[in-house]
């Protein structure tokens, strides 16, 4: 195979990986380990720390 | 200072405060280096006619001050202090993070030394000669295990975001130095590169442009994903957004390079294909900075009252800003008029001053008092008096080099009805002058910002610690 074969397969690839990966985060599944990976920076305060409760999602 | 009233006793802060403390005092000194540059562009009389003071070695000695010692330094106390807190376990390597604290220093001291002596690779960001290469190796090798082996030790089921954005910067980051430093050497001093011609353009800007986009960009999106909504006390607007954000922008990235090489000897398909990754990358980069402005949603209110907030936000629009722009030169029209002049300095220092440095600014205020357990910064009013010094010096710099690049462009195109050159170098030149006596002035903004924020933290570190102020409200009460 030549270059041009090899770089189209290798496109078409990171194209479908990306969808999925778009699909897969937008996907109902992900969304509570989502919220609780973006709470993870709050989640070892102590009480002198504030924070606001909620996410935006 | 003692140990023994840390708030969180289990994490080690020593090398985040060591390295914290190096990112401001490595600011000052490069910063002012830039500065003095400017200055002997408009003053030429100031190299002194001593081989070691004149621009062509000290401008490498700036960027790297910058680039390696401030903005590393920066990197590495934001992304131990993120990956340990968000892990919720200790450093992997408490030895292995203090020979990457010295050896860091080491790596920079010898650009310090070495540098000004006139000892250069010659390539771009790469000047360093290969034995200070070989450190770098080493170091950045020690700086990777500690910080996947925290990860991997993690007492959590998630690795947040932040942290797949320094793990993308580090690993790239030792594969981009190894990749571009490969030479021969012939003396301890002296090597040369083992790749020829275009190729070795070619593998110069796969390292420079990605130097750019993960040293200076995936880096410090990480430490924008952690500090932002921590500072703005709220989770990121949207935590899918970013996963999609890190793995466009990790994938796009990487092919961005030929645009650093338009209309030269790179083949005409590669620079297309450099063009067109540069311009599709303007999703990603739009998409981050979105999710981390949108972070603020409901918490406008914030930026009125705490400047640290508005560090990050504003540094979040110059990374806007620039990421429109950057795509834009890459265009090869724009660029037949933009490459070789000032705007690329400009685009450069609207990157490094306006979103690099205030991100991290902001971030090392946030740092300061949880790493020495204090309540506040000393002074917050002090903070806002930097944050407008560093914005007014941001924008004369960049409007000043707009100006003169553009200007430089226009006249170094313009030729008479016979084709002969309208202008001559010179007088493009003397058209500019101007404009660097602004830059110089931007620049001098931007140090004494610098400078009000080492009094600052200094004040902050010797004044009494959290503890100490509630035992002596106690004491004074009972008196």
């Amino acid at each position: 195979m030549d270059y041009a074969i090899t770089g189209t397969i290798f496109t078409l690839i990171v194209f479908v990986v990306f969808i999925g990966i778009v699909i897969w985060a937008y996907s109902k599944k992900s969304k509570s380990g989502f919220d609780e990976a973006a709470n993870l920076i709050f989640a070892d305060e102590d009480k002198k720390e504030k924070r606001e409760s909620g996410t935006h999602e | 200072m003692s140990e023994a009233i840390q708030v969180h006793p289990d994490y080690n802060y020593k090398v985040v405060r060591q390295f914290a403390v190096m990112t401001v005092v490595w600011g000052i000194i490069g910063m002012s280096l830039g500065v003095f540059i400017a200055a002997q562009l408009y003053w030429p009389a100031l190299n002194f006619d001593t081989p070691w003071l004149t621009f062509s070695r000290l401008r490498p000695l700036h960027t790297n001050a910058v680039i390696f010692a401030f903005g590393g330094c920066a990197l590495m106390a934001t992304s131990f202090y993120v990956v340990q807190r968000t892990s919720q376990v200790r450093i992997f390597s408490d030895k292995l993070a203090a020979f990457t604290f010295w050896g860091w220093q080491a790596v920079i001291l010898s650009a310090v030394i070495t540098l000004p002596m006139g000892l250069t690779s010659t390539k771009e960001y790469a000047e360093l000669e290969w034995p200070i290469d070989i450190l770098i190796a080493l170091v950045w090798s020690a700086y990777m295990i500690n910080f996947f082996g925290t990860m991997i030790i993690r007492k959590v089921s998630h690795i947040y975001v932040a942290n797949w954005f320094f793990g993308a910067f580090i690993l790239t980051v030792l594969v981009l130095h190894i990749g571009n430093s490969m030479a021969i050497p012939v003396s301890l001093f002296k090597s040369y590169s083992i790749y020829a011609g275009a190729v070795d353009a070619i593998m110069q800007w796969w390292y420079g442009h990605n130097a750019v986009g993960f040293f200076l960009t995936a880096g410090f999106l990480g430490m924008m994903y952690y500090f932002v909504p921590k500072q703005a006390g709220r989770p990121v607007y949207s935590y899918r957004l970013s996963v999609v954000h890190f793995w466009a922008l990790i994938s796009l990235y990487i092919w961005a390079g030929p645009h650093h090489l338009h209309y030269t000897a790179l083949p005409d398909w590669t620079q297309s294909v450099g063009m067109v990754m540069s311009i599709i990358l303007f999703v990603p980069s739009w998409g981050g900075m979105i999710n981390g402005i949108m972070t603020l949603s409901g918490a406008w209110h914030k930026l009125r009252t705490d400047p640290v907030l508005r560090f990050l936000v504003v540094s979040l629009s110059f990374y806007g800003m620039s990421t429109f722009e950057g795509p834009m030169m890459a265009i090869k029209t724009v660029n037949a008029l933009s490459h070789y002049t000032d705007w690329t300095i400009g685009h450069v220092h609207s990157g490094a001053l306006g979103w690099v440095a205030m991100v991290s600014i902001g971030s090392i205020y946030h740092l300061i008092p949880v790493l020495f357990n204090k309540p506040r910064m000393h002074s917050i009013y002090l903070i806002n008096v930097h944050f407008w010094l560093a914005t007014i010096g941001v924008v004369l710099y960049i409007v000043a080099m707009w100006m003169s690049g553009v200007l430089q462009g226009l006249m170094w195109r313009a030729v008479n009805a016979d084709g002969t050159l309208t202008y001559s170098f010179v007088e493009a030149l003397e058209a500019s002058k101007p404009f660097y006596f602004v830059r110089f002035l931007g620049g001098v903004f931007v140090v004494v910002g610098m400078l009000i924020m080492a009094y600052n933290c200094y004040m902050t570190i010797r004044s009494k610690s959290e503890d100490e102020t509630v035992r002596s409200d106690a004491e004074a009460q009972t008196a």
